[in-house]
């Protein structure tokens, strides 16, 4: 325990004397890089915009309000293609998601050196690339459209849902998958029997879970031009219709709390 | 025992998923119906597709031969930009969000505090990263400084939320034995609460990190900075090679803070 020595009377220190050195070395090390960057970011800002930007605001928020309501009427259709391209875009990722899910998984997967590796490879690669830059890059290929946001969704998705849904399987209880196969099942049945029914209700959440964020991030593909509502947010945002912008925002607010609220409401009864 | 006689002789089968006999079919029919109905409603330009292909396999083929030289410059300035708002939001989300957590947690915070704090969460966790880049970059112009606040922005709700519910849940009694020692409010906090949620912290601290990188590189594409301006370019100019070289970056540097997370978070732990 480090002890001081104070006035004769020994004081209670938290660190000792090196200790507390290396600590004040990496504080200085974190406040010279935080400084650092602060001033790269300073530089590259027109700080006048920065004084006026109270202004700017007041101005913005003066000309988004009141919301333009009856433009409701033409947002059912986005919502509608929104909804779908969340929906669709987590069926496809969790098809996708299982059979890669049980390759990267340690106690299922066939080959541990081989397969392992290249199953984690792919939830690797799919789960760091926004799901907005695989929209850029399917509009690219496949053209702009619904299509091309529900295959950016899910693909994006299958990284995110094969990684929980291996780290289920791997937790699963191996006595129960050893008394099927002391049954005589096959490899498939014991599977079906012994992994399954166990993996099941973490299937159920994660599949919920995602189509929860899935809402959310198919609301902006339309940004660059990849279906749903963000389509007439960045139409709007280009001809300055403020009053659209803001319903439209609020629209994309109340889709995001009531798909958070039917999933937390799934996960709740399934768990 | 009569129950065991019917039993007897029948095959085995596997219990339902979803127990109630309507509500089973009921989901499943609904589900196929939507299901129907939204493959109605896409419409798929089968020919646009097919034309694609040849595009899609020039794609993934220019991954194997990426192009770091040719727009070398604008790859790193971008990625330099990505890094630094990453760093600076980091710190400056972490440093706000630990008061807010303080607030947001109801074994410390009184209840005016505790709603104060959990409503800014809610509206921070609420609002998409990209909506609030768009809305910032009208206000504040071009620029990192954008990207700087969305991602400090989002970092709270994230971060104070997860921080509250580790404060909430932790042990009471070592708190106590500190304040029972007669500490004031800030040692309590400093000597009681602190040394039980700094693994959580540094945890959290790390993943976010992570993801604050990974929205930096689409900020870019609503004119906040960093990486995603570069890249966007790079598609629409149909330069793949380049964009295989800035994806293989971007996926390089998360592995990187993935496998570094993961060492960090053993350790503290």
């Amino acid at each position: 325990m480090p002890v001081q020595d104070l006035k004769g009377r020994p004081v209670w220190q938290r660190r000792s004397g090196s200790e507390s050195l290396a600590h004040w070395v990496m504080w200085l090390i974190g406040v010279a890089i935080f400084a650092y960057c602060w001033q790269q970011i300073s530089a590259a800002t027109t700080w006048f915009f920065v004084w006026d930007a109270p202004r700017i605001a007041d101005d913005i928020w003066s000309r988004a309000t009141p919301p333009r309501w009856e433009y409701i009427t033409q947002l059912g259709k986005p919502i509608w293609d929104t909804i779908n391209i969340a929906t669709l875009g987590t069926i496809i990722a969790l098809i996708l998601a299982v059979p890669v899910a049980f390759l990267a998984a340690r106690n299922t997967t066939p080959s541990r050196f081989i397969i392992r590796p290249v199953a984690l490879l792919i939830i690797v690669s799919t789960r760091s690339i926004n799901s907005l830059i695989w929209a850029l890059l399917l509009i690219a290929i496949i053209g702009p459209g619904v299509f091309a946001g529900v295959i950016a969704i899910a693909i994006r998705s299958i990284g995110f849902c094969a990684k929980l849904l291996y780290e289920a399987i791997e937790e699963i209880n191996e006595t129960q998958v050893e008394a099927i196969t002391a049954t005589g099942a096959s490899r498939w049945q014991v599977m079906a029997y012994g992994i399954v029914p166990q993996i099941l209700p973490a299937f159920a959440g994660i599949a919920v879970f995602r189509w929860d964020i899935n809402i959310r991030e198919s609301t902006v593909l339309g940004l660059v031009g990849a279906g749903g509502i963000g389509l007439q947010l960045s139409s709007s945002l280009n001809v300055l219709a403020w009053p659209q912008v803001s319903l439209i925002l609020l629209v994309i607010l109340a889709a995001v709390v009531i798909s958070e609220w039917v999933s937390a409401k799934v996960r709740g009864a399934i768990i | 025992m009569s129950e065991l006689q019917t039993l007897v002789g029948k095959p085995w089968k596997k219990p339902p998923f979803v127990q109630r006999t309507w509500l089973r079919w009921a989901l499943l029919i609904g589900f196929v119906v939507y299901l129907l109905a939204a493959f109605m409603t896409i419409e798929v330009n089968w020919a646009r597709v097919y034309e694609g292909l040849e595009r899609g396999k020039q794609f993934v083929l220019a991954f194997t031969s990426p192009d770091f030289t040719s727009r070398s410059g604008d790859i790193w300035e971008g990625m330099i930009e990505s890094i630094i708002m990453t760093v600076a939001s980091s710190v400056v989300g972490i440093a706000i969000s630990i008061p807010i957590a303080l607030g947001a947690a109801r074994n410390i915070a009184p209840l005016p505090v505790y709603l104060i704090c959990r409503s800014i969460i809610a509206v921070s966790r609420a609002l998409q990263e990209i909506i609030v880049a768009i809305l910032l970059v009208a206000i504040f112009g071009f620029g990192p400084l954008a990207g700087f606040l969305t991602l400090s922005f989002a970092t709270i709700g994230f971060l104070s939320k997860l921080l509250a519910e580790d404060i909430e849940s932790m042990d009471r009694v070592q708190a106590e034995a500190i304040r029972a020692s007669g500490a004031k409010w800030t040692q309590w906090i400093n000597y009681g609460v602190q040394p039980q949620v700094m693994p959580r912290l540094i945890g959290l601290s790390i993943y976010r990190l992570d993801i604050n990188f990974r929205e930096s590189a689409i900020l870019g594409l609503v004119g906040a900075g960093g990486i995603g301006a570069t890249l966007n370019t790079a598609f629409d100019r149909y330069e793949y090679d380049t964009a295989a070289a800035i994806l293989l970056m971007i996926i390089l540097i998360v592995m990187a803070l993935e496998y570094l997370s993961g060492i960090i978070r053993e350790r503290v732990q």
